[in-house]
Parts: structure tokens; sequence; C-alpha cells
């Protein structure tokens, strides 16, 4: 599986940690839903973690897309539902065509 | 999977989606859409290609104004340092004097600037690690540019129509996916930088007014003021001191120098000063 953390690019990992991160994924939105930001950081770190430990870098001349986009590794809660809110990203300044 | 269908397919379920399947649905949507919009597969990877140069510049930019703010915190520490040193050699200086009171507010003083010290290392800290990470990123984005035109100009010499269609999709969703990556994190380092410009001004302005003491203490150069009463105060006793006792001892000399108006001789000079002639000084 193909796992991104924004700013960091994107890693190949092994199906069982796939796994992992899909229950650390639930924890991560439960956080969010909650404000919870103990537990939002602690999912957070775990799942970057895992990511940059168990994964391998993609080359850069093999283009894919990510089926995981990890936020960034020290984002906040308010960063994450401004990234979710209404399938937007805030427009023409994240530079997608 | 046709353009388009992660977003339909998302809005159903975002609401109990999880964080990073969502966000990764987002960038794919937000890929297809611009495919959809593209009619000539070539346009696709010229004009895909062409935003991948101008990120390259913008990500540069990026990591030049990190570093500027950066030097500029960096100076603002080492002033604000200078500060706190002379509020310490004050507090010293006061209590040698036996002002204990004065001490106090200068250890005061020291203890408000230093608390903005410490703030601005933090921000120092955080500026260095956004600074870090936009280089790389911006390092692995030149080469996936590169491969990018590489894979580009491979599409066009190579394949047939329809082939193309599909290489073309994948080349461009995953690129586009690096894109907004990278947008996203110049967005945060330009917001942060902007917050530290803002408050580096702010200082910078403290710091030049002379301000940033009576900002903190409230009664900075109070404190220099006694500081130098006390010394200048010193000094006129000392003065005074002198001046006593150069009288105690200097009203024979006063005679001795009528005395002796024409006199060379040394010797009988200060003999007429210690034994005072007759009829000498009235």
């Amino acid at each position: 599986m193909i796992v991104r953390i924004l700013g960091e690019g994107q890693f190949q990992v092994p199906d069982e940690v796939a796994a992992k991160l899909t229950a650390l994924d639930s924890e991560l939105d439960a956080a969010v839903h909650k404000a919870d930001d103990a537990a939002f950081h602690a999912a957070l770190g775990q799942a970057v973690g895992l990511v940059r430990e168990s994964g391998t870098t993609v080359p850069a001349d093999t283009f894919v897309t990510a089926d995981y986009i990890l936020p960034f590794s020290d984002a906040t809660i308010d960063e994450v539902r401004k990234l979710l809110a209404d399938g937007t990203l805030g427009g023409d300044s994240i530079g997608l065509p | 999977m046709p353009p388009g269908a992660a977003l339909s397919g998302m809005k159903g379920t975002a609401a109990s989606m999880s964080v990073m399947k969502r966000v990764s649905l987002i960038f794919r949507a937000k890929a297809n859409k611009a495919l959809d919009r593209m009619e000539d597969p070539r346009e696709t990877l010229d004009y895909s290609y062409q935003q991948q140069v101008e990120m390259l510049t913008r990500v540069r930019r990026g990591v030049a104004d990190v570093a500027t703010s950066r030097k500029r915190v960096e100076l603002q520490m080492n002033s604000l340092q200078k500060e706190v040193d002379r509020r310490d050699s004050q507090a010293r200086d006061a209590l040698s004097k036996g002002r204990e009171d004065l001490a106090r507010a200068a250890l005061q003083n020291k203890a408000g600037l230093q608390g903005q010290l410490n703030d601005l290392q933090g921000q120092y800290a955080n500026l260095q690690e956004q600074e870090e990470k936009l280089t790389l990123a911006s390092q692995r984005l030149q080469s996936r540019v590169d491969a990018f035109r590489t894979r580009k100009e491979t599409i066009k010499a190579t394949y047939t129509a329809a082939e193309a269609q599909t290489r073309i999709n994948e080349a461009f969703s995953g690129i586009s996916e690096e894109m907004g990556d990278i947008g996203l994190a110049i967005q945060r380092a330009e917001d942060k930088t902007a917050q530290m410009q803002a408050r580096a001004g702010a200082i910078d302005e403290l710091l030049a007014s002379g301000a940033l003491e009576d900002h903190v203490g409230g009664q900075q150069d109070a404190i220099q003021a006694e500081l130098d009463k006390l010394g200048a105060t010193n000094s006129i006793e000392a003065e005074l001191a002198q001046m006593k006792g150069e009288i105690a001892a200097g009203a024979p000399r006063q005679i001795e120098a009528n005395s002796n108006n024409g006199d060379s001789n040394g010797s009988e000079a200060t003999r007429a000063a210690e034994q005072p002639q007759a009829g000498d000084g009235s």
C-alpha cells in the first residue's frame, strides 16, 4: 500500500502495517470528531512513526497516487479539519492545476 | 476509476470515512477534476509540467523567506540577550551599592526580557525545522519534476493515443498529489513565517525605540538613572573628601606661597611654610 505523509512524500508500506494504520485511522477520526488533542497527537504520532519505520520511499520516477494520506506530522486538529472541510484544500494556494 | 469518481464516491461516505482515506480521496478528486478539463492529452502533460516548474520556484522562494525570517530572529535573540545581561549587571551594581530595591527592579526587568527571549528561542527552533522540511520538499519535487519531464517525452514519443491517456492520467495524478503536498507545505511555512515576521517587527520596534524596558518592566531606565545618580553621588562625596583634605593641609601652603614670592629655593620655602614669619599674612 502507498501512504503519503504530508511534507515527507510517499512510502510503500507492507500489508500488515496497512492493517495497523487502518486501526489508527479510526482513532484519528474519532479524536478529530471529539476534538481530543491528546488522542489526536498520539494516533498521528504512532501512524507517522509506523510509516517512517516500515515504509520504503517511493522512487521519484514512480507516479502513483497514495491510498492513505497522513497529515503533517505536527498538524493540529484545526488544520486537519480545514483539510477535510467540504472536500477542498483551500483552492489555488495549494498549487493544484 | 473514471475521472470524478473519487469525488462523488467521497461525498456519499465522507462522514463515516477515516481521515487518511478522505485526504487521499480529496487529492485524487482534485487531480481528476483537472483532468476532466483537459481535452488534448499532450496539453495535459505540458500544462502540468509548467505548473511544476512554477511550483519549484515557489518552494525555493519559500525556503529563502523562512531563512531570512530565521536570521532576523537570530539577531533579535542577540539583542535581547544583551539587554538581559545589562539588567543582570545593573542588579549586581545596585546590590554592591546597598540598593536592594533597585537590584530587585532590575531583576524583574530581566525576568520579563528573559521570557521574551525564551519565547523567541522556541520560535527560532520552529523556523529552523520548517526550513529543513521545506528544503527537503524542494529537493524531492526537483527529482519528481525531472522524472516527469522524461516521462512526458517518452509518452509523447512512444505510446498510441489510447495507451497515452492511461499513462498520462497516472503521471498527472501522481505528480498532482506531490504538488498538492508541497503546496500545503509552502502555505504552512508562509503562515508561520508571516506570524514570526509580525512578532519580529514588533520586537524590532521596541528594541529600536528603547521602549522595551518600559514595556517589560515599567520602570527601566529609572534604574539606570538611579544607579548613575548613586555613582555620581559617590564621586561627588569622594571629591568633597579630597577637597576637605586639601584645604586642611592647604591653608598654610597658601601663606607660604605668598611669603616666598621670587624665592627659588625650595627647601627654604618649605621651612618658611612650616614656620610662618612675623609680619607675614596680615
